[in-house]
């Protein structure tokens, strides 16, 4: 047998309610100019939430044994790495004065 | 439907051991998943801080509403997907069945929209290529940017087109009674590969279409 864990349909549809309040949250934000690149962090932020809950519930990663977290956690660490690592070179650039190669 | 005993294979010691292997399988294809569209996402951070105005200027040429309401549609059909495996891991097979039917309609839903929106880019001249025109000095910029727009909703639609094929095998499947209390894994498998799909489009949706429409 399965060792399967069933979650009730009430709590689904409170996730999915979740999810489409997110929705509407992050499309109406996008409308306020909140200064810099915090509409870009904000929009990023709540599709991160969502990710999570999806992942979480939908996907019954938070029922799941330890092995099946390290291997959901490394696919999502492994593409922090790629755009941190990454964006160090661009982003920071302009940090420094240098007449070097300009 | 009856609940026959699992038949697990003989590298296994039991169904537990076979169902867990299964499991983390596919949690490794989707780990492939999100290294092969975490490419496309790490090319579109590049030129996109590279060229912030032709960004946040094309972003704005984007259907907001028709991108919001896919959204929508998307969850919505995530929803379905959730129920359907609750339904197989509870061995009811028309709930199955129907959830799964709904989920394969939200999905062609998605990309019935998403198909209208790639028509009216065609007509405004907004794909990249020798026809592609647009107004401004930040046009070969804007250009970039609906090369990653294209490149990245293509892709998502494909494996939406797959998650299709999928669901519609899982349904035949349902109907002939092969999944039970005890073996239903394709259905939760392929419920996984649908609730990534989902989770692809979560991120495009904010990068895609969300971009500039503070600054308008």
């Amino acid at each position: 047998m399965n060792p399967q864990h069933v979650i009730s349909i009430r709590f689904y549809a409170t996730i999915f309610g979740a999810l489409l309040v997110l929705t509407l949250s992050t499309a109406g934000a996008a409308f306020i100019d909140l200064g810099g690149n915090l509409n870009t962090i904000v929009a990023l932020a709540i599709a991160t939430v969502k990710a999570l809950l999806v992942i979480l519930f939908f996907m019954h990663v938070r029922y799941s044994s330890r092995l099946t977290w390290v291997f959901v956690g490394a696919g999502f660490f492994w593409i922090l790495i790629l755009l941190t690592l990454t964006m160090t070179d661009p982003l920071t650039r302009d940090w420094l004065e240098t007449t070097i190669g300009r | 439907m009856s609940d026959f005993p699992a038949i697990h294979a003989h590298q296994f010691d039991d169904a537990a051991q076979q169902h867990e292997a299964s499991w983390l399988g596919m949690w490794v294809f989707l780990a492939t998943e999100v290294m092969f569209f975490g490419g496309m996402f790490l090319g579109y951070l590049l030129y996109r801080t590279t060229y912030p105005q032709a960004f946040a200027s094309a972003s704005n040429h984007l259907d907001l509403w028709l991108g919001t309401i896919n959204t929508a549609v998307l969850i919505c059909s995530s929803f379905t997907m959730a129920l359907a495996v609750r339904a197989a891991q509870i061995g009811q097979k028309r709930p199955i069945i129907i959830f799964l039917v709904l989920t394969i309609v939200l999905g062609a839903v998605f990309l019935g929209i998403k198909f209208t929106e790639y028509h009216v880019k065609f007509e405004e001249h907004l794909v990249p290529g020798s026809a592609f025109a647009y107004d401004g000095p930040l046009g070969s910029s804007a250009e970039i940017f609906f090369s990653f727009y294209f490149a990245m909703t293509g892709m998502h639609a494909l494996h939406m087109i797959i998650g299709l094929g999928l669901l519609t095998t899982l349904v035949v499947k349902t109907a002939r009674g092969r999944f039970s209390v005890s073996y239903n894994t394709p259905v939760e498998l392929v419920g996984l590969y649908w609730h990534f799909v989902d989770i692809v489009w979560i991120f495009l949706f904010p990068l895609l279409y969300l971009v500039g429409r503070h600054l308008r």
